[in-house]
């Protein structure tokens, strides 16, 4: 834990009560917010404008999400599952709405004034966010390889043991080229989605576990798209998987764009982008 | 959210319009969306999250090592370490079909720093 972790806790001692949930960022003033929205406390959402921004948050009460309850609580797949699914609740109902930066999950304050210091703060960053942002969405893409074919039978020989091995042999070789074909088919599908996209990043295929299928994924990708081509990109993705037999393609979306909040200057997080996790922009100043 | 297959093992594009599945949310709540330091810093840095983000998202750390699965290192929300050069992860590996399904041994705490 660093120093401001400790004053943190030191301050939280004294001052129990009510918290504030940072869900995302808009602009204030933007367009109509949805109503009706609640938290991840159950209580409604609400707004705290300040800088010309608009953060909106839910009330939560920090005896269940003060820094010791959400050590403990994130443990929990199941609490982490409705926290993650409320908080994203609110985030895609505004991101349908109007142009949100998605806050990561469990950014808590304290009180209002804390929300208001932080939006002066870090006005510059998250006002180019929001442009940056604006009239784009993001698509999800996971490409899976697909169980090899199998090779066409060598002749018989007669020997069972030659033939066999050389089965085997057969066998593996093809296993080996067509999860190559899968590797470039990705990176080839990957290259072309990239092209018709603001911003391209790539993240860590997931576990089998995660995925719930037994087909190794190949590739994890986000895409920000630009609203008005969101058809045509998701048409592209279709074309792209139809002419490639060794992957299964997966679209998701459209997602808040949570892939695209950092544009590789976070000033919480360090001086430089974390390498292999910039985001590629382009036409971008 | 909606969610769209399209493979040789399904002929016709599927379409299907499923609530977001858990592992894309989480991948992206835990993992996405703009670090802002709150009053409450629940500090994902957390060896106990990072060890359930492993859990959920890779098979065992070496494993995933091996594979170049190594963002947790490479974040510096996560690591201390995130901006120490690491080798490029090799493309196109995908899981051992024998990947363990037993859970992780606790990760190295060392890179917390």
């Amino acid at each position: 834990m660093d120093e401001g972790a400790r004053d943190a806790g030191a301050r939280d001692a004294g001052a129990r009560g009510e918290g504030l949930w940072l869900h995302a960022v808009t602009r204030a003033g933007g367009p109509d917010r949805p109503g009706g929205l609640t938290g991840v406390g159950g209580a409604a959402v609400r707004t705290v404008e300040a800088a010309g921004l608009a953060a909106v948050v839910s009330p939560v009460d920090l005896g269940r999400f003060d820094e010791d309850a959400l050590r403990r609580n994130l443990e929990d797949l199941a609490w982490l599952e409705e926290v993650a699914r409320s908080h994203h609740a609110v985030v895609a109902a505004l991101g349908a709405a109007g142009t949100v930066v998605p806050a990561r999950l469990a950014t808590v304050y304290h009180d209002a004034a804390g929300v208001r210091s932080m939006l002066a703060e870090r006005r510059t960053d998250l006002d180019a966010t929001l442009s940056r942002l604006t009239g784009r969405t993001e698509w999800g893409v996971k490409m899976f390889s697909t169980p090899a074919s199998a090779p066409a039978p060598a002749p018989a020989t007669g020997r069972p043991g030659t033939e066999y091995l050389r089965r085997r042999r057969a066998q593996l070789s093809a296993d080996d080229e067509w999860q190559q074909r899968a590797a470039e088919g990705a990176e080839e599908i990957h290259s072309a989605l990239e092209a018709r996209a603001e911003a391209a990043r790539r993240h860590p295929p997931q576990d089998r576990r995660l995925t719930g299928r037994p087909e190794p994924m190949v590739l994890n990708a986000a895409y920000l798209v630009d609203e008005r081509g969101s058809a045509g990109f998701t048409e592209a993705v279709a074309a792209h998987a139809g002419r490639h037999a060794e992957l299964d393609v997966e679209l998701t979306g459209p997602w808040p764009p949570y892939s695209f909040t950092a544009a590789g200057d976070e000033p919480a997080a360090g001086d430089e982008p974390a390498a292999g996790e910039e985001p590629r922009a382009r036409g971008e100043p | 959210m909606s969610q769209l297959s399209y493979g040789n093992s399904r002929a016709v594009a599927t379409t299907g319009h499923e609530p977001a599945n858990l592992g894309d949310i989480l991948e992206r709540v835990l993992d996405r969306g703009i670090v802002i330091v709150g009053d409450i810093r629940v500090s994902l840095l957390d060896i106990e999250l990072l060890t359930l983000k492993l859990r959920l998202v890779v098979a065992s750390v070496d494993t995933a090592r091996e594979m170049g699965i190594d963002w947790w290192e490479h974040d510096p929300w996560l690591s201390s370490q995130a901006r120490e050069a690491l080798p490029a992860p090799r493309k196109g590996e995908a899981l051992p079909a024998d990947a363990p399904a037993e859970p992780l041994p606790a990760p190295r705490k060392a890179r917390h720093g």
